[in-house]
Protein backbone atom coordinates (compact mmCIF):
# COMPACT_ATOMS: atom_id res chain seq x y z
CA UNK A 1 0.00 0.00 0.00
CA UNK A 2 2.75 2.62 0.87
CA UNK A 3 4.75 1.39 -1.57
CA UNK A 4 2.26 2.53 -4.64
CA UNK A 5 2.08 5.64 -2.80
CA UNK A 6 4.94 6.91 -2.36
CA UNK A 7 5.87 5.63 -5.92
CA UNK A 8 2.76 7.83 -7.14
CA UNK A 9 3.56 10.84 -5.11
CA UNK A 10 7.16 10.44 -6.61
CA UNK A 11 6.17 10.42 -9.76
CA UNK A 12 3.60 13.47 -9.49
CA UNK A 13 6.25 15.46 -7.62
CA UNK A 14 8.73 14.92 -10.65
CA UNK A 15 6.02 15.45 -13.89
CA UNK A 16 5.41 18.94 -11.79
CA UNK A 17 9.19 19.82 -11.36
CA UNK A 18 9.54 19.41 -15.36
CA UNK A 19 6.59 21.21 -16.11
CA UNK A 20 8.38 24.67 -15.98
CA UNK A 21 10.83 23.81 -18.39
CA UNK A 22 7.98 23.97 -21.14
CA UNK A 23 6.79 27.37 -22.68
CA UNK A 24 8.34 31.08 -21.97
CA UNK A 25 10.85 32.03 -18.81
CA UNK A 26 9.05 32.92 -15.51
CA UNK A 27 10.22 36.08 -14.93
CA UNK A 28 7.00 37.72 -15.01
CA UNK A 29 3.81 37.13 -12.97
CA UNK A 30 1.85 36.62 -16.09
CA UNK A 31 3.67 33.53 -17.00
CA UNK A 32 4.34 32.15 -13.55
CA UNK A 33 1.14 32.85 -11.99
CA UNK A 34 -0.88 32.26 -15.29
CA UNK A 35 1.49 30.47 -17.09
CA UNK A 36 1.35 32.92 -19.85
CA UNK A 37 -2.53 32.70 -20.46
CA UNK A 38 -1.76 29.47 -22.94
CA UNK A 39 -3.86 26.83 -21.74
CA UNK A 40 -6.35 24.92 -24.37
CA UNK A 41 -9.76 23.71 -23.83
CA UNK A 42 -8.34 20.31 -22.22
CA UNK A 43 -5.81 21.44 -20.39
CA UNK A 44 -8.09 24.17 -18.77
CA UNK A 45 -10.62 21.19 -18.04
CA UNK A 46 -8.66 19.40 -16.15
CA UNK A 47 -7.14 22.36 -14.60
CA UNK A 48 -10.15 24.10 -13.26
CA UNK A 49 -11.81 20.45 -12.12
CA UNK A 50 -8.25 19.29 -10.67
CA UNK A 51 -8.54 22.70 -8.55
CA UNK A 52 -12.03 23.57 -7.78
CA UNK A 53 -12.54 19.59 -6.68
CA UNK A 54 -10.26 19.44 -3.46
CA UNK A 55 -9.10 17.05 -1.52
CA UNK A 56 -10.93 18.64 1.12
CA UNK A 57 -14.11 18.12 -1.01
CA UNK A 58 -13.58 14.49 -1.58
CA UNK A 59 -13.32 13.91 2.08
CA UNK A 60 -16.04 16.50 3.26
CA UNK A 61 -18.47 15.80 0.88
CA UNK A 62 -18.50 12.17 1.97
CA UNK A 63 -18.00 12.85 5.31
CA UNK A 64 -20.77 15.46 5.37
CA UNK A 65 -23.26 13.07 3.51
CA UNK A 66 -21.62 10.17 6.10
CA UNK A 67 -22.65 12.99 9.25
CA UNK A 68 -25.92 14.67 7.94
CA UNK A 69 -27.37 12.21 4.84
CA UNK A 70 -28.73 14.06 1.77
CA UNK A 71 -28.11 17.59 3.14
CA UNK A 72 -24.59 16.66 1.85
CA UNK A 73 -25.94 16.75 -1.33
CA UNK A 74 -25.87 20.43 -1.48
CA UNK A 75 -22.27 20.32 -2.51
CA UNK A 76 -23.67 19.04 -5.91
CA UNK A 77 -26.26 21.59 -6.00
CA UNK A 78 -23.96 24.13 -5.84
CA UNK A 79 -21.44 23.36 -8.34
CA UNK A 80 -23.97 22.40 -11.38
CA UNK A 81 -25.52 25.80 -10.71
CA UNK A 82 -21.98 27.26 -10.46
CA UNK A 83 -21.41 26.92 -14.10
CA UNK A 84 -24.38 28.61 -15.65
CA UNK A 85 -23.45 31.65 -13.22
CA UNK A 86 -19.52 30.70 -14.31
CA UNK A 87 -20.77 30.79 -18.33
CA UNK A 88 -22.29 34.49 -18.03
CA UNK A 89 -19.70 36.14 -16.21
CA UNK A 90 -16.08 34.13 -17.22
CA UNK A 91 -15.47 34.63 -20.47
CA UNK A 92 -16.49 38.58 -19.85
CA UNK A 93 -13.80 38.56 -16.95
CA UNK A 94 -11.56 36.34 -19.13
CA UNK A 95 -11.91 39.25 -22.04
CA UNK A 96 -11.33 42.61 -20.09
CA UNK A 97 -8.16 40.66 -17.79
CA UNK A 98 -6.38 39.86 -21.37
CA UNK A 99 -7.05 43.44 -23.04
CA UNK A 100 -5.66 45.09 -19.73
CA UNK A 101 -2.95 42.32 -18.18
CA UNK A 102 -5.37 41.99 -15.37
CA UNK A 103 -3.74 38.73 -13.14
CA UNK A 104 -6.03 38.69 -10.58
CA UNK A 105 -9.88 40.05 -9.89
CA UNK A 106 -8.74 42.80 -7.69
CA UNK A 107 -6.91 44.19 -10.47
CA UNK A 108 -9.80 44.16 -12.52
CA UNK A 109 -11.97 46.46 -9.73
CA UNK A 110 -8.86 48.52 -8.57
CA UNK A 111 -8.91 49.15 -12.66
CA UNK A 112 -12.79 49.25 -13.23
CA UNK A 113 -13.44 51.56 -10.22
CA UNK A 114 -10.12 53.55 -10.25
CA UNK A 115 -9.86 52.65 -6.58
CA UNK A 116 -6.77 51.34 -5.23
CA UNK A 117 -8.58 50.72 -1.96
CA UNK A 118 -11.21 48.73 -3.71
CA UNK A 119 -8.71 46.47 -5.08
CA UNK A 120 -7.08 46.10 -1.70
CA UNK A 121 -10.40 45.10 0.11
CA UNK A 122 -10.71 42.72 -2.71
CA UNK A 123 -7.22 41.43 -2.28
CA UNK A 124 -7.49 41.11 1.45
CA UNK A 125 -10.51 39.26 1.23
CA UNK A 126 -9.23 36.68 -1.17
CA UNK A 127 -5.76 36.02 0.94
CA UNK A 128 -7.94 35.91 4.20
CA UNK A 129 -10.27 33.20 2.55
CA UNK A 130 -7.73 31.27 0.77
CA UNK A 131 -4.92 30.65 3.42
CA UNK A 132 -7.42 28.40 5.48
CA UNK A 133 -8.05 26.73 2.24
CA UNK A 134 -4.47 25.31 1.75
CA UNK A 135 -4.48 24.50 5.62
CA UNK A 136 -7.27 22.08 5.12
CA UNK A 137 -5.60 21.03 1.74
CA UNK A 138 -2.92 19.80 4.21
CA UNK A 139 -5.28 18.48 6.62
CA UNK A 140 -6.78 16.59 3.69
CA UNK A 141 -3.06 15.27 2.82
CA UNK A 142 -2.53 14.26 6.47
CA UNK A 143 -5.60 12.32 6.69
CA UNK A 144 -4.67 10.41 3.23
CA UNK A 145 -1.31 9.53 5.21
CA UNK A 146 -2.76 8.46 8.46
CA UNK A 147 -4.88 6.20 6.65
CA UNK A 148 -1.70 4.16 5.34
CA UNK A 149 -1.10 3.79 8.71
CA UNK A 150 1.52 6.65 10.09
CA UNK A 151 -0.20 7.69 13.01
CA UNK A 152 -0.22 11.36 14.26
CA UNK A 153 3.35 12.91 12.87
CA UNK A 154 3.65 16.20 11.39
CA UNK A 155 6.27 14.74 8.81
CA UNK A 156 3.52 14.30 5.81
CA UNK A 157 2.55 17.93 6.78
CA UNK A 158 6.53 18.90 6.06
CA UNK A 159 6.82 16.92 2.85
CA UNK A 160 3.99 18.20 1.09
CA UNK A 161 4.58 21.94 1.96
CA UNK A 162 8.49 21.08 0.45
CA UNK A 163 7.00 19.48 -2.45
CA UNK A 164 4.76 22.95 -2.93
CA UNK A 165 7.13 25.06 -2.45
CA UNK A 166 9.72 22.89 -5.14
CA UNK A 167 6.68 23.16 -7.94
CA UNK A 168 6.19 26.91 -6.83
CA UNK A 169 9.62 27.83 -7.78
CA UNK A 170 10.43 25.31 -10.43
CA UNK A 171 7.51 25.82 -12.39
CA UNK A 172 4.51 28.29 -11.04
CA UNK A 173 0.82 27.58 -12.03
CA UNK A 174 2.25 24.50 -15.00
CA UNK A 175 3.24 22.29 -11.71
CA UNK A 176 -0.50 22.03 -10.84
CA UNK A 177 -1.74 21.96 -14.65
CA UNK A 178 0.39 19.03 -15.52
CA UNK A 179 -0.19 17.04 -12.32
CA UNK A 180 -4.26 18.10 -12.78
CA UNK A 181 -4.53 15.82 -15.51
CA UNK A 182 -2.50 12.62 -13.19
CA UNK A 183 -4.95 13.53 -10.11
CA UNK A 184 -8.46 13.77 -12.27
CA UNK A 185 -7.33 10.30 -14.07
CA UNK A 186 -6.45 9.18 -10.66
CA UNK A 187 -9.83 10.27 -8.95
CA UNK A 188 -12.24 8.95 -12.31
CA UNK A 189 -10.64 5.50 -11.78
CA UNK A 190 -10.80 5.68 -7.55
CA UNK A 191 -14.65 6.62 -8.16
CA UNK A 192 -15.39 3.97 -11.06
CA UNK A 193 -13.67 1.09 -9.37
CA UNK A 194 -15.37 1.95 -5.89
CA UNK A 195 -18.73 2.21 -8.18
CA UNK A 196 -17.59 -1.18 -9.79
CA UNK A 197 -16.68 -2.95 -6.32
CA UNK A 198 -18.05 -1.08 -3.63
CA UNK A 199 -22.21 -1.96 -4.01
CA UNK A 200 -21.58 -5.18 -5.15
CA UNK A 201 -19.53 -6.29 -1.91
CA UNK A 202 -22.50 -4.48 0.28
CA UNK A 203 -25.19 -6.02 -1.12
CA UNK A 204 -26.65 -3.25 -4.37
CA UNK A 205 -27.78 0.25 -4.06
CA UNK A 206 -30.85 -0.56 -2.76
CA UNK A 207 -29.33 -2.76 0.23
CA UNK A 208 -26.92 0.43 1.09
CA UNK A 209 -29.93 2.90 0.88
CA UNK A 210 -31.85 1.01 3.31
CA UNK A 211 -29.60 0.83 5.82
CA UNK A 212 -29.62 4.52 6.05
CA UNK A 213 -31.78 6.15 8.79
CA UNK A 214 -35.29 7.52 7.17
CA UNK A 215 -34.30 11.35 8.76
CA UNK A 216 -31.25 11.14 6.74
CA UNK A 217 -32.15 9.96 3.57
CA UNK A 218 -34.24 12.59 1.86
CA UNK A 219 -34.44 17.01 3.35
CA UNK A 220 -36.53 17.13 6.05
CA UNK A 221 -39.04 20.22 5.50
CA UNK A 222 -37.32 22.75 8.25
CA UNK A 223 -33.69 22.02 5.80
CA UNK A 224 -35.37 23.33 2.80
CA UNK A 225 -34.38 27.19 3.23
CA UNK A 226 -31.02 26.29 4.59
CA UNK A 227 -30.11 23.90 1.62
CA UNK A 228 -31.43 26.07 -1.06
CA UNK A 229 -29.63 28.75 0.42
CA UNK A 230 -26.38 27.20 0.89
CA UNK A 231 -26.32 26.19 -2.57
CA UNK A 232 -26.82 29.73 -4.05
CA UNK A 233 -24.42 31.31 -1.76
CA UNK A 234 -21.76 28.73 -2.17
CA UNK A 235 -22.16 28.63 -6.27
CA UNK A 236 -21.98 32.45 -6.29
CA UNK A 237 -18.95 32.26 -3.63
CA UNK A 238 -16.43 29.27 -5.68
CA UNK A 239 -16.51 31.93 -8.35
CA UNK A 240 -14.93 34.42 -6.38
CA UNK A 241 -12.36 32.21 -5.16
CA UNK A 242 -8.79 33.34 -6.28
CA UNK A 243 -7.35 29.87 -7.25
CA UNK A 244 -10.65 30.10 -9.46
CA UNK A 245 -10.27 33.20 -11.20
CA UNK A 246 -6.10 32.12 -11.79
CA UNK A 247 -7.46 28.83 -13.65
CA UNK A 248 -9.75 30.45 -15.97
CA UNK A 249 -7.33 33.86 -16.89
CA UNK A 250 -4.77 31.24 -17.69
CA UNK A 251 -7.10 29.81 -20.33
CA UNK A 252 -5.67 30.98 -24.26
CA UNK A 253 -9.23 32.28 -25.34
CA UNK A 254 -12.36 33.17 -24.18
CA UNK A 255 -13.80 30.01 -26.28
CA UNK A 256 -12.01 27.95 -24.14
CA UNK A 257 -13.89 29.79 -20.89
CA UNK A 258 -17.16 29.30 -21.81
CA UNK A 259 -16.76 25.56 -23.42
CA UNK A 260 -15.53 24.34 -20.13
CA UNK A 261 -18.48 26.28 -18.53
CA UNK A 262 -20.61 23.15 -20.62
CA UNK A 263 -17.69 20.33 -20.27
CA UNK A 264 -16.55 21.25 -16.79
CA UNK A 265 -20.13 19.76 -15.38
CA UNK A 266 -19.27 16.14 -16.13
CA UNK A 267 -17.45 16.44 -12.73
CA UNK A 268 -20.91 16.91 -10.93
CA UNK A 269 -21.45 13.95 -11.94
CA UNK A 270 -18.27 12.33 -10.68
CA UNK A 271 -18.64 14.62 -7.36
CA UNK A 272 -22.31 13.03 -6.84
CA UNK A 273 -20.70 9.28 -6.78
CA UNK A 274 -18.25 10.72 -4.48
CA UNK A 275 -20.40 11.83 -2.07
CA UNK A 276 -23.02 8.75 -2.32
CA UNK A 277 -19.52 7.13 -0.61
CA UNK A 278 -21.00 8.39 2.46
CA UNK A 279 -23.88 6.40 2.46
CA UNK A 280 -21.63 3.52 1.61
CA UNK A 281 -19.51 4.01 4.69
CA UNK A 282 -22.78 4.19 6.71
CA UNK A 283 -23.69 0.73 5.24
CA UNK A 284 -19.90 -0.81 5.53
CA UNK A 285 -20.24 -0.15 9.26
CA UNK A 286 -17.82 2.64 8.84
CA UNK A 287 -16.97 4.22 12.45
CA UNK A 288 -14.73 7.32 11.85
CA UNK A 289 -13.78 9.35 14.36
CA UNK A 290 -13.89 12.38 12.43
CA UNK A 291 -15.55 12.23 9.44
CA UNK A 292 -13.24 13.10 7.08
CA UNK A 293 -12.12 9.39 7.69
CA UNK A 294 -14.89 8.12 6.54
CA UNK A 295 -13.84 7.49 3.02
CA UNK A 296 -10.40 6.62 3.91
CA UNK A 297 -11.80 3.86 6.37
CA UNK A 298 -14.20 2.92 3.85
CA UNK A 299 -11.59 2.21 0.53
CA UNK A 300 -9.12 0.39 2.77
CA UNK A 301 -11.44 -1.44 4.34
CA UNK A 302 -12.82 -2.41 1.08
CA UNK A 303 -9.95 -2.32 -1.49
CA UNK A 304 -7.26 -4.28 -2.21
CA UNK A 305 -3.72 -3.11 -0.33
CA UNK A 306 -2.37 -1.96 -3.32
CA UNK A 307 -5.39 -0.12 -4.84
CA UNK A 308 -5.91 1.50 -1.30
CA UNK A 309 -2.72 2.77 -1.51
CA UNK A 310 -3.66 4.52 -5.20
CA UNK A 311 -6.93 5.60 -3.67
CA UNK A 312 -5.05 7.74 -0.79
CA UNK A 313 -2.45 8.96 -3.28
CA UNK A 314 -5.49 9.70 -5.45
CA UNK A 315 -6.53 12.24 -2.54
CA UNK A 316 -3.03 13.43 -1.63
CA UNK A 317 -2.49 14.22 -4.89
CA UNK A 318 -5.98 16.28 -4.87
CA UNK A 319 -4.77 18.99 -2.19
CA UNK A 320 -1.27 19.00 -3.45
CA UNK A 321 -2.92 20.19 -6.80
CA UNK A 322 -5.71 23.07 -5.71
CA UNK A 323 -3.20 23.84 -2.59
CA UNK A 324 -0.23 24.96 -5.53
CA UNK A 325 -3.09 26.73 -7.78
CA UNK A 326 -4.00 28.70 -4.53
CA UNK A 327 -0.93 29.74 -2.81
CA UNK A 328 -0.19 31.41 -6.50
CA UNK A 329 -3.47 33.16 -6.66
CA UNK A 330 -2.82 34.06 -3.36
CA UNK A 331 0.63 35.43 -3.77
CA UNK A 332 -0.28 37.18 -6.89
CA UNK A 333 -3.34 39.35 -5.18
CA UNK A 334 -0.31 40.19 -2.33
CA UNK A 335 2.04 40.97 -4.66
CA UNK A 336 -0.72 43.03 -7.13
CA UNK A 337 -2.26 44.77 -4.98
CA UNK A 338 -1.56 44.50 -1.57
CA UNK A 339 1.94 45.86 -1.87
CA UNK A 340 3.01 49.42 -3.10
CA UNK A 341 4.50 50.10 -6.30
CA UNK A 342 4.10 48.41 -9.76
CA UNK A 343 6.99 46.16 -10.78
CA UNK A 344 6.47 43.36 -8.24
CA UNK A 345 7.44 40.46 -10.16
CA UNK A 346 7.67 36.91 -10.15
CA UNK A 347 10.68 36.69 -7.96
CA UNK A 348 8.56 38.73 -4.97
CA UNK A 349 5.79 36.64 -5.58
CA UNK A 350 7.45 33.43 -5.04
CA UNK A 351 8.26 34.94 -1.79
CA UNK A 352 5.44 35.68 -0.93
CA UNK A 353 3.70 32.68 -2.15
CA UNK A 354 6.33 30.45 0.26
CA UNK A 355 5.09 32.62 3.39
CA UNK A 356 1.38 32.24 2.85
CA UNK A 357 1.87 28.37 2.42
CA UNK A 358 4.20 28.89 5.97
CA UNK A 359 0.89 30.40 7.31
CA UNK A 360 -0.97 28.02 5.72
CA UNK A 361 1.42 25.24 7.86
CA UNK A 362 1.37 26.91 11.18
CA UNK A 363 -2.72 27.11 10.97
CA UNK A 364 -2.94 23.26 10.76
CA UNK A 365 0.10 22.60 13.26
CA UNK A 366 -0.56 24.98 16.13
CA UNK A 367 -4.06 25.78 14.89
CA UNK A 368 -6.93 24.15 17.35
CA UNK A 369 -8.69 21.33 15.57
CA UNK A 370 -12.08 23.15 14.08
CA UNK A 371 -10.30 26.56 13.71
CA UNK A 372 -8.98 25.96 10.59
CA UNK A 373 -12.92 24.49 9.52
CA UNK A 374 -14.58 28.01 11.18
CA UNK A 375 -11.97 30.16 9.68
CA UNK A 376 -13.00 28.23 6.16
CA UNK A 377 -16.68 28.61 6.72
CA UNK A 378 -16.18 32.54 7.26
CA UNK A 379 -14.10 32.57 4.36
CA UNK A 380 -16.87 31.45 1.85
CA UNK A 381 -19.07 34.66 3.39
CA UNK A 382 -16.21 36.67 3.25
CA UNK A 383 -15.26 35.80 -0.46
CA UNK A 384 -19.32 36.65 -1.01
CA UNK A 385 -18.25 40.37 -0.29
CA UNK A 386 -16.34 41.23 -3.47
CA UNK A 387 -19.66 39.63 -5.60
CA UNK A 388 -20.84 43.34 -6.09
CA UNK A 389 -17.51 44.85 -6.86
CA UNK A 390 -17.05 42.40 -9.44
CA UNK A 391 -20.23 42.09 -10.90
CA UNK A 392 -20.96 45.28 -11.55
CA UNK A 393 -17.82 46.21 -12.72
CA UNK A 394 -18.50 43.27 -15.43
CA UNK A 395 -21.81 44.44 -16.02
CA UNK A 396 -20.31 48.11 -16.55
CA UNK A 397 -22.02 49.79 -14.29
CA UNK A 398 -21.11 53.14 -12.36
CA UNK A 399 -20.68 52.48 -8.87
CA UNK A 400 -18.07 54.62 -6.58
CA UNK A 401 -15.56 52.88 -5.31
CA UNK A 402 -16.37 54.41 -2.12
CA UNK A 403 -19.97 52.42 -1.84
CA UNK A 404 -18.62 49.24 -2.84
CA UNK A 405 -16.41 49.30 0.17
CA UNK A 406 -18.89 50.58 2.52
CA UNK A 407 -20.99 47.67 1.37
CA UNK A 408 -18.09 45.49 1.50
CA UNK A 409 -17.31 46.77 5.09
CA UNK A 410 -21.15 46.12 6.26
CA UNK A 411 -21.51 42.48 4.29
CA UNK A 412 -18.11 41.83 6.35
CA UNK A 413 -18.91 42.52 9.35
CA UNK A 414 -22.72 40.92 9.25
CA UNK A 415 -21.49 37.93 8.06
CA UNK A 416 -19.27 37.34 10.42
CA UNK A 417 -20.96 38.24 13.70
CA UNK A 418 -23.81 35.91 12.13
CA UNK A 419 -21.30 33.06 12.26
CA UNK A 420 -20.15 33.90 15.68
CA UNK A 421 -23.80 34.25 17.33
CA UNK A 422 -24.69 30.95 15.77
CA UNK A 423 -21.33 29.26 17.14
CA UNK A 424 -19.68 28.79 14.29
CA UNK A 425 -22.82 27.49 12.22
CA UNK A 426 -23.39 28.45 8.57
CA UNK A 427 -27.28 29.41 8.80
CA UNK A 428 -28.65 32.43 10.42
CA UNK A 429 -32.39 32.49 10.89
CA UNK A 430 -33.87 35.87 10.26
CA UNK A 431 -37.62 36.61 10.85
CA UNK A 432 -37.63 32.63 11.40
CA UNK A 433 -36.05 31.67 7.62
CA UNK A 434 -33.58 30.07 8.43
CA UNK A 435 -30.54 30.55 5.60
CA UNK A 436 -26.99 30.99 4.85
CA UNK A 437 -25.09 33.94 6.87
CA UNK A 438 -23.44 34.54 3.08
CA UNK A 439 -26.92 35.45 1.37
CA UNK A 440 -27.47 37.46 4.46
CA UNK A 441 -24.44 39.34 4.63
CA UNK A 442 -24.84 39.91 0.91
CA UNK A 443 -28.51 40.89 1.18
CA UNK A 444 -26.72 43.82 4.05
CA UNK A 445 -24.00 44.59 0.91
CA UNK A 446 -26.19 45.01 -1.55
CA UNK A 447 -28.36 47.35 0.53
CA UNK A 448 -25.67 49.74 1.40
CA UNK A 449 -24.99 50.05 -1.76
CA UNK A 450 -27.83 50.84 -3.30
CA UNK A 451 -28.84 52.89 -0.20
CA UNK A 452 -25.70 55.21 -0.71
CA UNK A 453 -24.72 54.23 -4.34
CA UNK A 454 -27.89 55.56 -6.25
CA UNK A 455 -28.49 58.96 -4.99
CA UNK A 456 -24.96 59.93 -6.53
CA UNK A 457 -24.49 57.51 -9.51
CA UNK A 458 -25.42 59.76 -11.65
CA UNK A 459 -22.81 62.08 -10.39
CA UNK A 460 -19.88 59.33 -10.38
CA UNK A 461 -20.78 58.28 -13.91
CA UNK A 462 -19.83 62.37 -14.81
CA UNK A 463 -16.82 62.27 -13.10
CA UNK A 464 -15.40 59.06 -14.44
CA UNK A 465 -16.75 59.00 -17.53
CA UNK A 466 -13.39 60.39 -18.90
CA UNK A 467 -10.86 57.46 -17.39
CA UNK A 468 -8.91 56.19 -20.42
CA UNK A 469 -10.33 52.04 -18.86
CA UNK A 470 -12.35 50.84 -21.51
CA UNK A 471 -15.73 49.81 -20.33
CA UNK A 472 -16.46 46.30 -20.43
CA UNK A 473 -20.35 45.69 -21.16
CA UNK A 474 -22.37 42.67 -21.07
CA UNK A 475 -23.62 41.51 -24.90
CA UNK B 1 -31.50 33.00 -24.88
CA UNK B 2 -29.51 33.69 -21.54
CA UNK B 3 -32.67 33.34 -20.05
CA UNK B 4 -32.86 29.78 -20.19
CA UNK B 5 -29.74 29.64 -17.69
CA UNK B 6 -32.25 30.56 -15.34
CA UNK B 7 -33.92 27.19 -15.63
CA UNK B 8 -31.99 24.93 -13.40
CA UNK B 9 -32.02 27.65 -10.75
CA UNK B 10 -35.76 27.72 -10.49
CA UNK B 11 -35.72 23.05 -10.72
CA UNK B 12 -32.62 22.69 -7.77
CA UNK B 13 -33.84 25.76 -5.39
CA UNK B 14 -37.09 25.71 -5.68
CA UNK B 15 -36.37 21.88 -2.95
CA UNK B 16 -40.05 21.07 -2.12
CA UNK B 17 -40.40 20.05 -5.58
CA UNK B 18 -38.01 17.31 -5.41
CA UNK B 19 -37.05 16.56 -1.83
CA UNK B 20 -39.33 13.40 -1.70
CA UNK B 21 -38.66 9.53 -1.52
CA UNK B 22 -40.99 8.76 -4.43
CA UNK B 23 -41.30 7.40 -7.01
CA UNK B 24 -37.80 5.70 -6.26
CA UNK B 25 -36.43 3.37 -9.24
CA UNK B 26 -33.96 0.92 -8.47
CA UNK B 27 -34.79 1.47 -4.59
CA UNK B 28 -32.93 4.89 -5.33
CA UNK B 29 -35.07 7.88 -3.76
CA UNK B 30 -36.44 10.42 -6.60
CA UNK B 31 -34.43 13.10 -4.73
CA UNK B 32 -31.11 11.57 -6.24
CA UNK B 33 -32.48 11.41 -9.50
CA UNK B 34 -33.57 14.87 -9.80
CA UNK B 35 -29.69 16.07 -8.56
CA UNK B 36 -27.90 13.65 -10.57
CA UNK B 37 -30.20 14.38 -13.35
CA UNK B 38 -30.14 18.43 -13.18
CA UNK B 39 -26.46 18.23 -13.83
CA UNK B 40 -27.28 16.61 -17.12
CA UNK B 41 -29.84 18.87 -18.09
CA UNK B 42 -27.95 21.79 -16.99
CA UNK B 43 -25.00 20.94 -19.25
CA UNK B 44 -27.22 20.49 -22.29
CA UNK B 45 -29.20 23.65 -21.66
CA UNK B 46 -25.97 25.52 -21.56
CA UNK B 47 -24.45 24.00 -24.67
CA UNK B 48 -27.79 25.07 -26.29
CA UNK B 49 -27.34 28.98 -25.19
CA UNK B 50 -23.88 28.39 -26.06
CA UNK B 51 -24.20 27.41 -29.88
CA UNK B 52 -27.03 29.88 -30.33
CA UNK B 53 -25.10 32.85 -28.96
CA UNK B 54 -21.92 31.90 -31.20
CA UNK B 55 -23.12 30.22 -34.23
CA UNK B 56 -22.15 32.91 -37.34
CA UNK B 57 -19.27 34.74 -35.56
CA UNK B 58 -16.80 31.84 -36.46
CA UNK B 59 -14.00 30.97 -34.19
CA UNK B 60 -12.05 33.93 -31.49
Amino acid sequence: MTAVFVTLVAVVAAVGFVAGRRGGKLDSIEEWGLAGRRFGTLITWFLIGGDAYTAYTLLAVPGLVYGAGANGFFAVVYVTLAYPLFYLVMPRLWEVAKRHGHVTLADFAQAHFSSAGLGKAVAFTGILATVPYIALQLVGIEVAIQALGYGNSSWPLWAAFGLLVVWDYASGLRAPASVAVIKDVMVFTVVIAAMAIIPQRLGGFAHILAAVPAKMLVLQPGQYFGFATLALGSALAILLYPHITTSVLSASSQRVVERNAVYLQAYNLVLGLIAALGFMALAAGVHAGSSNEAVPLLLTRMMPGWFAGFCLAAIAIGGLVPAAVMAIAAASLFTRNLLKGRGADAATAKRISLGLKLAALAFVLWGRPGFMINFQLLGGIWILQTLPAVLFGLMGWRVRAGVLIAGWAAGMATGTAMAWWQGMGSLFPVFGWNGYSGLWALAVNLAVVAGCGLPTAAGAASRTAGTAQAQPRLP
Amino acid sequence: MRWMLGVPFVALLWVPLYARVRPAWLGIPFFYWYVFGWVGVTAAINAVVYRKTFSGKGER
